[in-house]
């Protein structure tokens, strides 16, 4: 019983959720919000896996996002919508209801392969160097789309819009919610098995000593791959989402700045915590909302209390324990610890 | 056929020769000893064994399989387990875990499997956390199961180490240094361990050494290195007497000191 109560609660949640979108209970406003909050969970918990459970230091996330962005975003105006650029529509728009979550599988596939480009340095580097290639890996991501004229180059790429639309038209739901939460409830449930089984464990084994982790058994170029490539392909699904929530995309969006900022999120959170990311995901999405109104201010305001954070807890809000370690009665409705002897 | 053998291995780092023309063989059952002062190349013959260097020149065979270019953990999966001098056990992973994780080897999915929760990942598990479970009956260390091993005892860690080369089910044993930093009720308590390991396990084990109380009490054959190169070879009684062993160790009688 116990195994279902946490997925069950999230749908309900995500359930309650899309019918008070759907009513117009909440405004759009609040709406864009959660949205973002959604798609900074799946950023901050699948750069949580390089940065905090294998020890890397990956500063290049908005690259593979980026990568998902345009692919996804890409696909879909070229099959569902008639664009100046691609010519009329491919596919009847309607099929978009239908489409939508493989183009946005798409777009993680091809982040996932670009993760590569980072995998295949670190069988050789670790450490600050392997940052630096992933800082380059981000930058040669930006400047190739930047260089392309097709897709819109430096001016960015729109029609989003349409697609959701056209999904709207067949069934009237708000689609890019809907999305949102099933992605980050995958997410979760992906990396959250990924972590607790002995296959997975083998990064945090690479992370507390890459020696003793290869000599002992465990394939590190394997595992490396794995962990780089699904983290990737989380980040591209999560700019195919925010692609479709923004319904505009430019790559000086995917800079070192949003890398930094979904950095600062795993680091708030706590290294190795999936339930740290979520939390400080939600946290610091909802601060930087909040300081809207302070304008620049807000940028002063905001790394303050990083800095703050970082002197006085500089494991981050829950280090490297889990919710349930903190909170041991959670575990009646939440099995976090599945195989203890 | 011998379990393992190893024929003229020779290796250099830079222009430093830290391993010249080395030889031994090993059969199933065997219990022997590599010693030799500090710098000799002992450690270093034991990172060739486990695939983490590669010798600049001569052969290495497992049950007569080169074990050449394999990557560690390839050589792992055919039957060579090691511990380390300075313990490297994974001190952010419980006992339990580090007893779970070096059967890494063993399992037979992938993130698929994992994801889904499969009936193969499943029973996969089950045998990995079997085997752990009676590891830690063997080593008493079930009262630490749920800790981490950085908070261990130092001789429970060495312990803790040998389980988790257990766990991989090895034909072959390298022990580098068990017995170092420990007290001499320790060793004593290690000493039987060793023993009852290789009979329990049926297992070849060949340990580097610096108690000499460790080496004479459990060896049943000796190897002795001096700057990479083979300097005596034979049972414990031998080596005791051999001129060149007390020179290598103590230094050379005519040797005059400013």
């Amino acid at each position: 019983m116990r195994r279902f109560t946490s997925a069950a609660s999230y749908s309900l949640f995500c359930i309650l959720l899309i019918a008070a979108a759907h009513g117009d209970w909440i405004n759009a406003y609040i709406q864009i919000v959660i949205m973002f909050i959604g798609i900074n969970i799946i950023l901050s918990s699948s750069l949580n896996l390089i940065n905090g459970y294998m020890g890397e230091f990956s500063v290049g996330h908005a690259g593979f996002m980026a990568v998902g962005a345009y692919i996804t975003s890409v696909l879909n105006v070229w099959l569902f919508t008639s664009s100046q650029v691609f010519g009329p529509a491919l596919l009847s728009p309607s099929s978009a209801i239908l489409l939508f979550p493989v183009t946005l599988l798409a777009g993680g596939v091809g982040a996932a392969l670009a993760g590569l480009l980072v995998a295949v340095p670190s069988f050789r580097t670790r450490g600050d160097y392997l940052a630096i290639i992933t800082l380059a890996v981000n930058y040669i991501v930006k400047s190739s789309i930047e260089n392309m004229q097709v897709i819109g180059g430096a001016r960015g790429f729109m029609g989003m819009r349409g697609v959701v639309n056209s999904m709207q038209d067949v069934v009237n739901l708000p689609w890019t919610l809907v999305w949102v939460c099933t992605c980050v409830g995958a997410t979760i449930w992906i990396l959250y098995r990924f972590v607790n089984s002995t296959y997975g464990k083998g990064i945090i084994a690479i992370r507390d000593d890459e020696i003793a982790a290869e000599i002992m058994s465990v394939d590190t170029r394997r595992m490396k791959m794995t962990a780089f490539m699904l983290s990737s392909g989380l980040a591209g699904i999560a700019g195919g989402l925010f692609a479709h929530v923004l319904g505009y995309i430019n790559p000086g969006t995917f800079t070192i700045m949003k890398s930094t900022e979904v950095l600062v999120m795993v680091y708030l959170g706590g290294m190795g915590s999936l339930s740290g990311s979520v939390i400080s995901a939600i946290g610091l999405t909802l601060i930087l909302e909040l300081f809207r109104p302070l304008q620049v201010a807000k940028w002063v305001i905001v790394p303050l209390l990083l800095i703050l954070l970082m002197l006085f807890r500089p494991e981050g809000i829950l280090g490297n324990r889990e919710l349930t370690d903190v909170f041991p009665r959670l575990r009646r409705w939440f099995s976090l610890q599945e195989r203890q002897p | 056929m011998s379990l393992l053998e190893i024929r003229g291995l020779t290796h250099f780092f830079g222009g430093l020769r830290a391993v010249y023309n080395f030889e031994q063989t090993l059969s199933k059952g065997e219990l022997v000893g590599l010693i030799g002062p500090n710098g000799a190349g002992k450690t270093t013959v034991f990172n060739l064994v486990s695939g983490f260097y590669q010798p600049t020149q001569g052969e290495i065979t497992l049950v007569g399989k080169s074990i050449l270019g394999l990557r560690p953990h390839q050589v792992t999966a055919m039957g060579i387990a090691r511990t380390f001098q300075n313990i490297r056990l994974w001190n952010t992973l419980t006992v339990f875990d580090n007893l779970c994780i070096s059967q890494h080897h063993q399992l037979e999915y992938g993130l698929l499997h994992t994801v889904l929760r499969s009936r193969r990942f499943r029973e996969n598990e089950q045998r990995v956390i079997r085997t752990a479970e009676q590891m830690l009956d063997i080593l008493n260390l079930r009262h630490y199961a749920r800790e981490y091993p950085k908070n261990l005892p130092y001789g429970l860690q060495r312990r803790l180490e040998i389980g988790r080369a257990l766990c991989m089910r090895p034909a072959l044993l390298l022990l580098d240094e068990p017995a170092a930093g420990m007290n001499p009720g320790e060793v004593d308590e290690l000493i039987e361990h060793i023993k009852w390991i290789r009979d329990e396990f049926k297992l070849t084990i060949w340990l580097i050494e610096h108690h000499m109380r460790v080496v004479m009490n459990i060896c049943e054959r000796i190897k002795v290195l001096d700057f990479g190169e083979t300097i005596a070879e034979g049972p414990p009684s031998v080596i005791r007497e051999n001129r060149r062993v007390i020179q290598a160790y103590l230094g050379d009688e005519e040797t005059t000191y400013a």
